[in-house]
């Protein structure tokens, strides 16, 4: 027994320095620190009622809906971002619009992609190009915060619906061009209140740009529908 | 059996290896958690080094058990492929097959390499802009062009929105795909290939010019057709649409045209490329004016009849207040200018 110790401890000899030996007790404390406010919240979120879940997630995106609707320079959207908000937006605005087409057997089933496409394609490429150009805000905050404001067109989306379903018809086009002006560039200048705070100041303009372009052609599609009668 | 499958890499030192670098999500969207040594393994060689003769010592211990068990005389061939030694080289395929896979993502995605491209002033891009259609008359000496990709992605994307505008007030009705597709898919497809083309050409004839720069050019030629479209899309005369294709269209491309012939030597190569570029240029404008068109004018032949008002155009939305008013400023121009 003491030989096979001895020639085991003889082939490991040189690995002594490498690693610790099997007869010397390692000592210390292991201490599960106390305050991990975040480790007790994640076990007690799966033990909550599923109202709850949905309820602080509702919340959390009515309170960025009423950062968007009065702009101010604040970063609650930017820290705390989700992409529930934009995602419903997005859906409500591709349905409303879905079924104004011309010649319905053709167009009616690529809007709803069309409006998906364009909203999610755009927002990925302002956000590349925000980023190339030096923007200091990070991928998913960015498409966070445009998806965010497109929130003024979907009311506008709702409010030409209204006007499309009673009314004159040279008389409802000033009204829907008023409507979706302003709600266009309240988007914008809300966008770029988040977004123009990241950038190097003498480059705004070139980070604005592409936003405008994005909220004008969303605007464009809500203008141009009308519902097949 | 040779123990060469535990080892994937061609280096003796064990090749780059993903698995270390901190947030391995891709490029693009982990840009702000990298760090200086992320893409660059020798500070972690030790580890990989460690890993890689476990990996080796695994697969031996796998051989070795396998061979145990084989010395009754089995044939054990085929009982491998369920069995460790088949579960072991199927894992190292897989984990072989990941990291090629995300070295490869890592290299072509990565957006930092676009980033010297973008750097650009609002100033210089408004320069450029009117710059374009400009031409100058130096062509003895290679004429500066600048090699810079936001001005004409921004362009592209703008004949986009224009060619949507057109599309629907025209009432196009694309039959398999979408708007969006059709108008992204011809603007896109004109930047990028049109200029791979002349820089091929460019290639053949001996020009220099480098694939950046021909993005460049082409892109701000692009300004011209915006300003052309955007005019025409809503005031439709066919005269001045001519006017304007020829004294809008023809001094872009002259601009492009003698910054090639001064990065070009001899006589056929210039004619060749020149030729080449301003025709696509020229025939590309009176392409989107006429494509997007043809279909109303056809049904309202079929409508109407041959008493038509100038402004032939049926948008879907537009009232029939806004087209008189139009037709009626553009006629009172027409007069006032031929009284004098």
């Amino acid at each position: 027994m003491a030989e096979v110790e001895e020639t085991g401890k003889l082939m490991f000899a040189d690995l002594s320095d490498v690693s610790i030996s099997g007869d010397i007790p390692v000592q210390g404390e292991i201490n599960v620190p106390v305050g991990t406010p975040s480790q007790d919240k994640e076990y007690s979120t799966l033990d909550e009622p599923v109202k709850d879940t949905i309820l602080r997630d509702l919340k959390a995106v009515g309170k960025k809906f009423v950062h968007v609707m009065y702009p101010k320079k604040s970063s609650a959207l930017l820290r705390d971002w989700d992409l529930w908000g934009p995602l419903l937006l997005c859906v409500t605005l591709a349905l409303m619009l879905q079924g104004g087409s011309v010649d319905r057997k053709d167009d009616g089933g690529p809007q709803f992609a069309e409006v998906f496409v364009i909203i999610w394609f755009g927002s990925v490429i302002i956000t590349l190009n925000s980023k190339l150009l030096g923007g200091t805000i990070s991928f998913f905050q960015s498409l966070c915060v445009l998806g965010y404001c497109i929130m003024p067109l979907t009311v506008a989306m709702v409010v030409c619906r209204l006007v499309l379903l009673g009314g004159s018809w040279g008389f409802s086009f000033i009204v829907r061009l008023i409507v979706v002006t302003a709600s266009f560039s309240w988007s914008t200048f809300a966008s770029t209140a988040f977004l123009a705070d990241s950038q190097p100041p003498n480059r705004k303009a070139l980070v604005v740009y592409p936003v405008f372009l994005f909220y004008f052609v969303i605007g464009w599609m809500i203008l141009t529908f009308s519902p097949s009668a | 059996m040779a123990s060469s499958d535990g080892n994937k890499n061609t280096e003796p030192w064990g090749g780059f290896d993903d698995n270390i670098i901190q947030g391995t999500g891709s490029a693009v969207i982990d840009m702000e958690n990298m760090d200086d040594t992320s893409g660059s393994s020798f500070e972690d060689m030790g580890e990989m080094h460690q890993r890689m003769k476990e990996e080796e010592e695994v697969a031996e211990e796998a051989e070795a058990t396998e061979e145990e068990t084989g010395e009754d005389g089995e044939f054990l061939g085929m009982k491998g492929i369920k069995g460790q030694l088949g579960r072991q080289v199927a894992d190292e395929v897989w984990q072989a097959g990941k990291r090629q896979a995300s070295k490869a993502f890592n290299l072509y995605a990565n957006i930092d390499i676009l980033r010297p491209y973008f750097d650009v002033e609002p100033m210089q891009v408004r320069n450029r802009l009117i710059e374009s259609m400009i031409p100058i008359r130096m062509i003895h000496f290679p004429q500066k062009i600048a090699g810079e990709l936001y001005g004409p992605m921004m362009l592209v994307f703008t004949l986009v929105a224009i060619l949507l505008h057109g599309m629907k007030t025209s009432g196009t009705v694309i039959r398999e795909g979408t708007l969006m597709g059709t108008a992204i898919g011809t603007c896109f497809g004109y930047w990028l290939g049109v200029s791979s083309f002349i820089y091929f050409l460019a290639y053949l004839c001996n020009a220099q010019i480098t694939m950046l720069q021909t993005l460049s050019l082409l892109g701000y030629g692009l300004f011209g057709h915006c300003v052309v479209l955007f005019v025409t899309y809503n005031v439709h005369f066919h005269s001045l649409f001519y006017i304007l294709w020829l004294v809008v269209g023809g001094l872009s491309t002259l601009r492009m045209v003698a910054a090639l012939i001064s990065r070009t030597v001899g006589r056929t190569p210039r004619l060749i490329l020149c030729g080449t570029l301003g025709a696509l240029h020229m025939l590309f404008l009176l392409y989107l004016h006429f494509a997007y068109h043809k279909i109303v004018e056809g049904i309202l032949d079929t409508l109407e009849g041959p008493n038509m008002p100038p402004i032939q155009r049926v948008a879907r939305d537009l009232p029939v207040v806004a087209t008189a008013a139009m037709n009626a400023t553009v006629k009172t121009l027409g007069v006032i200018l031929q009284s004098q």
